[in-house]
């Protein structure tokens, strides 16, 4: 008897955390925290740097035009932390489709992106309300096949 | 016996000085802390109740593991553990755990007057499905611990059954970016067979019982920053013994990773009644290297 009441709290303890708790706040205040437009593409300089010296990604980033990757990935992570830009690249899963990006690459991105924005003092709190926005591109972006359909 | 006390240290600074050269290369590509530690029975996750998550920070290309030395304390006894794991591709974790319980309260009524025992468990687990941080249903891990006493009367004398056992475990594990405050959470559940009493350490079934019973556990944790974690767990335990009662354990834990190829873990423990001495609480340090 004590031990289904005790099973029934672990659940009930596990409920209660994945309440949503989010606080409302506007939707640029992570545009802001990030430096807004110039503090992104300083971020992405920083970041492109860290690509070409990490061995998990040098190979597969060897081949992009670095000056169009810059700006796209600038509007994109502008667009995705709220701020005033249109991401205007081509659709994610038909970029990635075939290439075979995989997990490792998928963190070790993950983790440079983290480091250059620790680079540039950007909080805690930003760095994840801005991650939190990037995790769903992971299946538009890891192991897509040739013949993937766009993003709907 | 074919290790003896101080050759078992030497063996897992043995392990750490191998791990030393690898370590200078980054121990794999998953990100910061996703790996939970080590618990005291050799797998990955919290102190005392595996994770889905597997050992280190191997990725889908990449092999890795950990070894971690951990202590707690109690009123009436010590708990030392060394342990090693390797995880395969972030698919298959294989892990070894030596505990060595020293009882010198109990010793003094026991007849024949051990003061300590050994158990060894062997861990494996797979990871069947799903990614902790990229899955929205989170990563789910089925695992098995098998348990066996090195030379030891205790589990007789406390009216076990038997000196060995196999528990069998399913966890699942969700980290949830920006969760409250903005940070990061993850929580655990593990579902697990098992008839260990103690952990294993009073031996399996009992007078009382003597079947595998399922136990809940579950852990959760919030990531401060990337390198500190803090967080608690809670440990369902059967009841298979006639000689004395036993108790639910749970801690409360802060874990500093001020690098991938280290974690440090302190915890306040509360184990409850062990072999009929009264509740028993103390403190808990692991540490933890990755290769």
């Amino acid at each position: 008897m004590q031990a289904h009441r005790h099973a029934l709290l672990v659940l009930l303890l596990n409920g209660f955390i994945l309440m949503p708790v989010h606080a409302q706040e506007s939707s640029s205040d992570v545009y802001q925290a990030l430096g807004e437009r110039s503090g992104i593409e300083t971020i992405v300089k920083d970041l492109l740097g860290r690509i070409a010296n990490d061995e998990r990604l040098a190979a597969q980033f060897k081949s992009i035009d670095v000056r169009r990757f810059h700006r796209n990935l600038s509007d994109q992570l502008c667009q995705l932390s709220g701020g005033p830009c249109r991401y205007g690249g081509d659709d994610m899963r038909s970029i990635h489709a075939g290439i075979g990006v995989t997990d490792t690459q998928f963190n070790a991105l993950a983790e440079q992106l983290v480091r250059a924005m620790e680079e540039e003092g950007v909080p805690t709190w930003a760095q994840n309300r801005l991650l939190e926005r990037l995790v769903p591109l992971h299946e538009d972006i890891v192991d897509v096949p040739a013949e993937a359909a766009p993003t709907q | 016996m074919i290790f003896d006390h101080p050759k078992t240290h030497l063996t897992v600074f043995g392990f750490l000085l191998l791990a030393g050269p690898a370590a200078a290369s980054d121990p794999g590509s998953r990100l910061w802390g996703t790996g939970g530690v080590t618990s005291i029975e050799g797998s990955a996750g919290g102190g005392i109740s595996p994770w889905a998550t597997l050992a280190g920070y191997a990725s889908d290309e990449e092999s890795g593991g950990t070894v971690a030395l951990s202590r707690a304390n109690t009123q009436d006894y010590t708990l030392n553990v060394q342990s090693v794991a390797f995880n395969w591709r972030n698919r298959i974790e294989l892990s070894f755990a030596r505990q060595e319980l020293e009882m010198d309260t109990l010793a003094f009524a026991l007849p024949f007057g051990e003061t300590d025992l050994k158990q060894d468990i062997f861990g494996l687990k797979a990871r069947l499905a799903g990614d902790v941080i990229y899955s929205p249903y989170g990563q789910w891990s089925l695992g098995a611990q098998h348990k066996r006493h090195r030379v030891s009367e205790i589990p007789a004398a406390v009216g076990a059954e038997d000196d060995a056992g196999t528990d069998i475990y399913l966890s699942g594990s969700k980290l949830f970016v920006a969760g409250p405050f903005d940070r990061n959470l993850v929580i655990n559940s593990t579902l697990r067979a098992t008839r260990a009493n103690q952990g294993g350490l009073l031996g399996f079934g009992g007078d009382g019982r003597d079947r595998h019973e399922l136990v809940a556990e579950a852990s959760v944790g919030l990531f401060l920053r990337r390198d500190w974690l803090v967080g608690g767990e809670y440990r369902q335990k059967p009841d298979n013994l006639g000689l004395a009662r036993e108790n639910d354990w749970w801690d409360l834990y802060v874990a500093w990773i001020p690098d991938r190829r280290l974690t440090v873990t302190a915890a306040y423990v509360n184990l409850g009644d062990i072999a009929g001495l009264e509740s028993q609480d103390g403190a808990y340090l692991s540490i933890e290297g990755s290769f």
